[in-house]
């Protein structure tokens, strides 16, 4: 790999600081007590302790899975920090009261917290380590019906919304880390949009892990009724450690009939440092539930931070005619590894999925798609477009595609095309000479390699990664 | 064509290169002036295309020896895309497919940096659509190119004309031509020809690297060289190519030697 080319792809972390603010922090551990520990501090109801436990004693029989293509020792879940809280947390009733160290933490983030920000027509709901810290425009969604808050809030104000939904798409048993969020998830957040109404501005969540030795166990849970339509934007960073931290996520996302959900995530945690030391493994479960006829889920997924990436945002198409898509960039760089992909399961009649997912890889880093499509006897006129495509960029980065095909009903229709890239030395060369430096060709070319999933990202989002994928590559071409 | 008072943009003196340590320039001399057209001829492996990439500093060759100067400066000591913006132009042989990348966005990038190397305005999107249609005419293109990406899918031919726009498009000092004739067929020939010679003028230098005469019945060139193991070994005017196609590189070859059995 020449030299420019190994510059380009040695950027800095640009979100590694850490806030110093005064945090409410269990103590390392886990056991029914800890579990007991986060109820209690949340004042939860009985129903949903018995929930955590039920999860956490199914985890205690279950194995860390082993299959997916990524190396790393084996986790102590007795050295991690189940709880941490910025103090004071009190009900805030407006942004003036957040504490001005965090407003200043996403101000430097780049997150709007104020509504009057130039970012405005953003719903935002801040997760700061384990609890959620803010969420803008409350009043004006509830306007329209729009319940928009943190799951924590939920669990108290709209308990048979949340009682009704939770766990229904990920079961708490479902695998090793959905089982252990759902034992311990501190926050995350709630979203309801009633029959018939589509929400007037993107919602989003910005997750922020910030104490060391923490893991961040956040649960998402948005519902659309019938008819309802909602665009839903996640965003994540963390500061730079040298030991690894624990980012055990879930989403569910439940469309009823007519209902459409758009997913949209630009993942950015610490990535480890040129030496792979450090960064967040990043074990997620997401999952979406086209319950009714004609809903649509879709995932968006652009993946640039993290050491290690676990993760499939996957659809389950019950509903009749319903529709499920998979968009994704996903981008190693250093030692980085990703196993990524998506699941289609094709439930209903003449349901529909597309997955068209693009992976590049550079340095020493290792990136897989793993990707199932099932359609089960009862899908009559199924069908499913897949497309995967890997670029590398030097000669030490590895790509791999598992593509996984299940097809039990004969009238179904199944295509998958793949191929392989590489940003080679003489690309760069023509590049060069037509006047053009190295930065700009590989930014261009990734662009390009890239623009079939940013065309599928909401406008701000598309420019917010289309520059993080240039930072991530970008350097100092000597 | 031979101005009196032109002056030298490109000297070449006593240039060495290799490639995975196998010297392949063996003492290169060429002096260009603005206004003129020079064609380099030689047989294969004579070093010729080895020639045209060490100009534009392509990383795969390393000079050992010898001085480049353009326009009074070393142009040895500049980076490819430097000495790209300083006017230094190489019409690819094999052009690159870039995938997924639009050929207008490819050809408008390269057209604004050389637009900001020269401290005019550089065009938007549309502005440039409609200049670079424009240029397109000149060598009988499609529009439909533009939509396509870099050389993807290209034939042969369609490749040397998109080098052909580029060349339009940056309006070089000086354009090194690699080989721009092979895989034309005699009407792409004949279009490519002409656009050259519409932007060949008194202030720029064409340097066509050939292996065949036909081209020279397009293009005609002030000077011919013939290149063997690494240098120019026989300068002449135009009736050098027409006699190289008539007997063939051999016999300056031998020439050659006779002419150093003599001077022995």
């Amino acid at each position: 790999m020449s030299t420019a080319l190994h510059n380009l792809v040695n950027q800095p972390y640009q979100h590694g600081f850490v806030t110093d603010i005064e945090a409410d922090v269990a103590p390392k551990g886990l056991s029914e007590d800890t579990i007991r520990l986060i109820s209690g501090k949340k004042n939860e109801p009985e129903w949903l302790l018995e929930l955590r436990l039920n999860a956490y004693r199914q985890w205690l029989k279950m194995e860390e899975p082993r299959w997916p293509n990524v190396k790393y020792p084996k986790i102590d879940f007795q050295a991690i920090s189940y709880y941490s809280a910025p103090k004071p947390k009190n009900t805030l009733a407006s942004m003036d009261e957040v504490d001005p160290e965090l407003l200043r933490t996403f101000e430097k983030l780049g997150v709007p917290m104020n509504e009057r920000a130039k970012l405005a027509g953003v719903a935002v709901d801040v997760i700061f380590d384990s609890v959620s810290v803010a969420t803008t425009y409350k009043a004006k969604l509830a306007e329209v019906g729009i319940i928009f808050c943190s799951i924590s809030e939920a669990v108290h104000e709209h308990p048979d919304l949340v009682r009704q939904y939770l766990g229904s798409v990920v079961p708490v048993g479902d695998n090793y880390y959905a089982a252990l969020n759902s034992a311990v998830f501190t926050d995350g957040s709630f979203c309801f949009i009633p029959k018939g109404v589509k929400c007037p501005m993107d919602l989003s969540t910005y997750f922020r892990i910030n104490t060391e030795n923490t893991g961040q166990f956040e649960r998402t849970l948005i519902v659309a009724e019938e008819g309802a339509s909602v665009s839903y934007l996640e965003g994540c960073t963390a500061p730079k450690f040298d030991t690894n931290q624990l980012h055990a996520a879930v989403v569910e996302l439940v469309a009823l009939d007519n209902a459409d959900i758009k997913y949209s995530t630009v993942q950015n945690w610490y990535a480890g440092d040129e030496n792979g030391l450090g960064g967040i493994y990043n074990f997620v479960t997401k999952r979406g539930l086209c319950k009714g006829v004609n809903s649509r889920i879709s995932w968006t997924q652009v993946e640039t931070g993290s050491a290690i990436t676990w993760k499939y945002p996957s659809c389950i198409l019950r509903g009749d005619n319903s529709v499920g898509e998979f968009y994704s960039v996903a981008l190693t760089n250093h030692y980085q590894q990703a196993d990524t992909g998506t699941k289609m399961i094709h439930l209903g009649k003449n349901t529909r999925s597309t997955i068209v997912s693009k992976g590049i890889s550079a340095g020493h880093s290792n990136n897989s798609y793993r990707g199932l499509v099932r359609i089960a006897p009862t899908a009559a006129g199924a069908r499913n477009y897949s497309q995967c495509d890997s670029m590398l960029i030097g000669d030490r980065c590895g790509a791999n595609t598992f593509p996984y095909i299940q097809v039990n009903n004969p009238s179904a229709k199944v295509e998958h095309e793949a191929s392989t890239s590489k940003i080679g030395e003489d690309q760069l060369f023509y590049f060069a000479q037509r006047g053009v430096g190295a930065e700009e060709a590989v930014s261009m070319i990734i662009n390009g390699f890239c623009k079939d999933v940013f065309q599928q990202l909401p406008m701000e989002f598309a420019v917010e990664a289309t520059k993080l994928l240039g930072l991530k590559l970008e350097g100092s071409v000597g | 064509m031979i101005y009196q008072d032109s002056k030298t943009l490109l000297a070449v003196r006593g240039l060495h290169a290799t490639v995975n340590g196998i010297e392949i320039l063996k003492g290169m001399d060429l002096t260009v002036k603005s206004g003129e057209v020079h064609a380099i001829m030689g047989p294969n492996g004579s070093g010729k295309s080895t020639f045209a990439k060490v100009l534009a500093g392509h990383p795969a060759y390393e000079v050992s020896g010898g001085e480049v100067v353009f326009e009074g400066s070393n142009l040895l000591e500049l980076k490819p895309e430097a000495r790209a913006r300083a006017g230094v132009f190489l019409g690819f042989q094999y052009p690159i497919e870039i995938p997924g990348v639009a050929n207008s966005q490819f050809l408008r990038l390269a057209y604004n940096t050389a637009q900001a190397q020269r401290g005019q305005d550089e065009l938007d999107p549309l502005e440039f659509d409609d200049f670079v249609r424009e240029k397109m005419k000149l060598l009988e293109m499609n529009p439909d190119f533009l939509d396509r990406s870099v050389n993807e899918g290209f034939s042969g031919g369609e490749k040397k004309r998109n080098e052909i726009l580029q060349m339009a498009l940056l309006e070089p000092k000086l354009a090194i031509l690699d080989e721009t004739d092979s895989g034309l067929d005699i009407d792409a020939l004949r279009i490519v020809a002409n656009g050259i010679n519409q932007l060949a003028n008194k202030d720029n230098a064409i340097v066509l690297v050939t292996h065949y005469q036909r081209l020279l019945n397009y293009i005609v060139p002030d000077y011919v060289h013939v290149m063997e193991s690494g240098r120019i070994v026989k300068t002449g005017g135009k009736e050098l190519a027409l006699e190289l196609e008539a007997r063939g590189y051999d016999w300056v070859g031998s020439e050659l030697k006779a002419n150093a059995r003599v001077s022995i």
